[in-house]
């Protein structure tokens, strides 16, 4: 039994009518079965409309590959409605991996060469959407022919089709440039805009093809002046703009060809500056057209006051009502910031009102914009701005936010008080999103700045005293309160109202750091040695703190552990010397990131403990020393015998440690890559305290257009030295000279060899992924001498 | 100094390599069945599948508080919603963005004219019909024709031929 065919459109309402995807599926599966059999034994007359509705089904998502060779039979036939729907279904089924698609190209060298002018441009326009790289070897004299066909129709078609063809096989461009110049003559709007593409590919494939073109730039600058003063025909006119997508294709062509090169820059200054005048902003065709000539205006050699015409536009466009024109706005001038920071300066109110766009993406290209902007002058109404901002901004910003308030405050700063402030009100607000420097960074700024130690506990513990969830704000006020305790207790300070505070006060609050749950292992060990330090700047007696300290001495954490047991040691063996350990910091030296005091102090005990050996095993002899002490009241002054030049020679080398030599020459910095924008420096630093120790700091910023990611930076040196990589700051570097991505490399020599070193770097840029290896050349001979 | 330029054949210094300005124009309606695909580079059928999927979602989450672009992956998609159905252009990061959405406009108001008041309907039963228009605006990624009555004319003569 023969069921009938249903017509295309049954078919479609028929599956409209399936409740279910089931359903669905069942109807297809049903309809596929009928078309299978027709196109092995059916009448060639219906052929297409089987395929018609295989394609159908086909766009709903459904697999329709046996339709293949029916494509190709339609395509050869003579009816211009079976090669309609076999040109289409070529499109649409069949792509470069299948071999079948070579079976196609005679059909369409015929269709080129013989066929009347539609079915030329069927040809064309499947060629140009799934033409591999032999087809169009095989097919490029044709279409090159049909590049100068009497009729637009073809004409305007062949020349996209050899844009696509030189896209795959570059080679082909020395067929179709000897073309070019006659078709820039064409007064048809549709082949002129082809050609120009045309044009475009050709020049951004190679560079010899540029400079023969650069020779066109006068005809190019006059086809858009006639464009843009007599309007060409009303046809191409949308709202009042003739043709803007001519203009704006013949302006990237004029950036391309004027890149870099004077004398195309020249000759097109004047038709920019009429054209940025001119065009009407009042609908987004105008406003398309006047981006494209900004973008222009930036790129190649313009005179100044072009340049700051072009600003100044992009400036009107930040204050438009439509959210499009700003986002364009404010991507544009993010770019060139860098170049022309003053001109861009002007509109930093109206960049800084973007802050709080509704839209992600705009608030984010405010953000940086506005980060970018801060300089000397104005640093404090910007930082109060962005700080506005910090407070209420999605998470995401935050730390992007934090980090770029704090980089600003660290590089304008116009008084320390104000920098501290800045800090401790970034810390407050968005602790949890700050990088890790943050912390050592304040601490070396509260202790460079003497006259503010006072100021600066007072405020760090009121903040504490509120709240104490912010790990960053909770580790330096812990530091702070350690070292300038005794400032504390003083009542007055001229800066802010008295703080009446007592000992007990002080100790309960780190007492209650060292128990929340929200303590980081770090954190308590601030908070542990700030206790410690307390004792000698309090008067009160040290019970507490001792009780406190003994406790920890059997903590489950090992840091915390070996600390509290040497504290306590401290305390009982070496109570003489427990002032001098505990006074106060020296300052310290700037361009290590990641040394702390806490390496210090912790390099401090362990150098007593190594001098005078602590019995951690034998608990026994602890006791026995303690009932030793007990027993004589004037313990403290008494030395338990084998400890005698040993604590002395100590005690000096600790009192030396403060007074360490002046730190050596700093090592010079080193550019070690660079590619497509992304660009390695190394920075040295060597540590006083440890001559063999070099600390390498590896900065990796992104210059280019396009971010970096998943970057990874790897390292080996020779096997005499050792070397530790400690984890980087991320593994985006974003574009345009946005956040760089630090790494610190510690490498111990511990004879005085030559030092080598290769990188390794893995990164995705322009969604290519990258791996590169290479030996880092001429690193300073001060590196390892 | 060490750089990485690895010499590309043919190519100029640091240039990288072309791809058609379009990637793909896709019309979806709000339910996620998409309407019309048309595809300027090589997908397979899985990844293309999946990339409807994702634009679908990025784009139907969005309402009028934002902006008509939207970065995905390493390319940017211009859309534009017309009652219930959404076109959009996927190009590259360094395009025009304003210029594109003229386009998308462009191509709505042609198949306004040739659908006589065009609806989801009209596209779904006239699918062959609906590439055809694009073919005629839009050839090898790049915008082809951006005359509204000489695409109408040619869309007639070609109609008239079957």
């Amino acid at each position: 039994m023969v069921v009938p065919s249903l017509k295309l459109q049954d078919l479609i309402q028929e599956i409209r009518r399936a409740k279910t995807q089931a359903q669905e599926r069942e109807v297809i599966q049903k309809e596929c079965a009928h078309i299978r059999a027709t196109f092995r034994d059916g009448d060639p007359l219906h052929r297409h409309r089987q395929l018609t509705k295989l394609l159908f089904v086909h766009v709903l998502g459904y697999p329709a590959h046996f339709g293949q060779m029916e494509c190709l039979k339609l395509i050869a036939s003579p009816r211009f409605i079976d090669k309609r729907v076999g040109y289409l279904g070529a499109m649409l089924l069949l792509d470069e991996r299948h071999d079948a698609h070579l079976l196609i190209t005679n059909s369409i060298k015929n269709d080129l060469s013989q066929g009347t002018q539609p079915v030329q441009g069927l040809a064309l326009c499947t060629l140009s959407t799934m033409g591999s790289a032999e087809m169009c070897r095989d097919l490029a004299p044709e279409v090159e022919k049909l590049l100068l066909h009497p009729s637009p129709y073809v004409r305007k078609k062949a020349v996209l089709t050899a844009v696509h063809m030189i896209r795959k096989v570059p080679e082909l461009s020395s067929i179709f440039l000897p073309s070019c110049a006659q078709l820039l003559h064409e007064r048809h709007h549709g082949t002129l805009l082809g050609t120009v593409t045309l044009i475009t590919e050709l020049c951004e494939g190679s560079p010899a093809a540029l400079r023969h073109f650069q020779k066109v730039v006068p005809q190019l600058v006059q086809i858009l002046r006639t464009l843009v003063t007599t309007g060409y025909s009303t046809e191409h006119s949308i709202s009042g703009v003739s043709n803007p997508f001519l203009q704006v294709r013949i302006l990237r062509l004029l950036r391309i060809l004027g890149r870099n090169h004077e004398e195309s820059s020249e000759a097109m200054n004047d038709l920019l500056a009429q054209v940025a005048t001119n065009t009407d902003t009042s609908r987004n065709a105008g406003s398309a057209v006047l981006f494209e000539t900004v973008l222009t205006i930036m790129d190649i050699r313009s005179a100044a006051g072009l340049r700051v015409l072009a600003v100044n536009i992009l400036g009107r466009f930040l204050l438009n009502s439509d959210k499009n024109i700003r986002y364009v706005a404010l991507t544009s001038l993010l770019r060139l910031v860098q170049s022309d920071h003053s001109a861009v300066q002007r509109h930093r109110p109206t960049v800084v009102e973007c802050l709080w766009e509704t839209d992600a993406s705009l608030s984010r290209r405010a953000l940086e914009l506005s980060l970018a902007l801060v300089n000397g002058s104005n640093v404090r109404a910007m930082t109060q701005e962005l700080q506005a901002f910090l407070e209420s901004c999605s998470p995401d910003l935050r730390a992007d936010c934090a980090s770029g308030i704090l980089l600003a405050a660290e590089r304008f700063a116009p008084t320390k008080r104000w920098h501290i402030d800045t800090i401790l009100h970034v810390l407050t607000t968005a602790g949890t999103h700050v990088r890790d420097d943050a912390v050592a960074n304040l601490t070396q700024l509260i202790g460079g700045a003497q006259e503010l130690h006072a100021y600066s506990v007072r405020r760090l513990y009121s903040a504490l005293a509120e709240d104490i969830s912010q790990q960053p704000l909770v580790q330096v006020a812990a530091w702070c309160i350690g070292e300038y305790g005794d400032l504390l207790l003083e009542g007055n300070c001229e800066d802010i109202e008295p703080l009446q505070v007592e000992e007990e006060e002080v100790l309960a609050l780190l007492e209650k750091v060292l128990q929340s749950h929200m303590s980081l292992p770090a954190t308590r060990g601030y908070a542990l040695t700030a206790l410690m330090k307390l004792s000698t700047r309090f008067h009160g007696d040290n019970n507490r703190i001792r009780q406190v300290v003994s406790i920890y001495g059997s903590c489950l954490d090992v840091e915390l552990q070996q600390r509290a047991v040497e504290y306590d040691t401290l305390f009982r063996k070496y109570d003489h010397m427990r002032a001098a350990i505990l006074e106060k910091m020296p300052l310290m030296e700037r361009g290590d990131y990641q040394v702390d005091e806490e390496a210090k102090q912790s390099k401090a005990a362990a150098q007593l403990s190594e001098a005078a050996p602590v019995p951690t095993e034998p608990q026994a002899s602890k006791l026995l020393d303690l009932l030793d002490l007990l027993d004589s009241p004037s313990g403290d002054a008494q030395h338990p015998p084998p400890l005698d030049p040993a604590p002395g020679g100590t005690l000096v080398h600790l009192l030396d440690l403060p007074c360490a030599p002046p730190a050596p020459a700093p090592i010079p910095d080193l550019k070690v890559f660079e590619r497509e924008g992304l660009q390695l420096n190394l920075s040295f630093t060597r540590p006083p305290g440890s001559p063999a120790l070099l600390l390498i700091t590896v900065t990796t910023t992104n210059f280019s257009e396009g971010d970096v990611t998943h970057f990874i930076c790897q390292a080996a040196v020779p096997k005499s030295f050792q070397l530790q990589l400690q984890a980087p700051s991320g593994d985006t570097a974003l574009a345009r000279g946005g956040l760089p991505i630090t790494q610190l490399f510690r490498i111990l020599s511990p004879n005085k060899a030559p030092l080598r070193l290769k990188l390794r770097l893995t990164y995705t840029h322009f969604g290519q992924s990258v791996q590169e290896i290479f030996e880092v050349n001429n690193l300073p001979v001060e590196t390892w001498q | 100094m060490v750089t990485g330029a690895r010499p590309r054949w043919g190519r100029a210094e640091g240039v990288p390599l072309h791809m058609a300005e379009i990637r793909f124009i896709l019309i979806q309606n709000r339910a996620g069945k998409t309407r019309l695909a048309k595809w300027y580079m090589q997908f397979d059928d899985d990844e293309k599948q999946k990339l409807i999927e994702e634009v679908h979602a990025v784009v139907t989450v969005r309402d009028a508080k934002h902006t008509n672009f939207v970065e995905f992956r390493n390319f940017k998609i211009i859309y534009r919603r017309y009652a219930g159905l959404y076109f959009c252009i996927c190009v590259d990061v360094n395009d025009n963005n304003l210029a594109y959405l003229e386009a998308i406009h462009n191509f709505v108001e042609v198949l306004n004219e040739y659908f006589h008041n065009v609806c989801e309907l009209d596209l779904v039963f006239n699918f062959y019909k609906v590439y055809t228009v694009v073919d005629e605006m839009f050839l090898a990624g790049e915008i082809r024709e951006t005359s509204q009555t000489k695409v109408l004319k040619q869309l007639l003569m070609l109609q008239s031929l079957e």
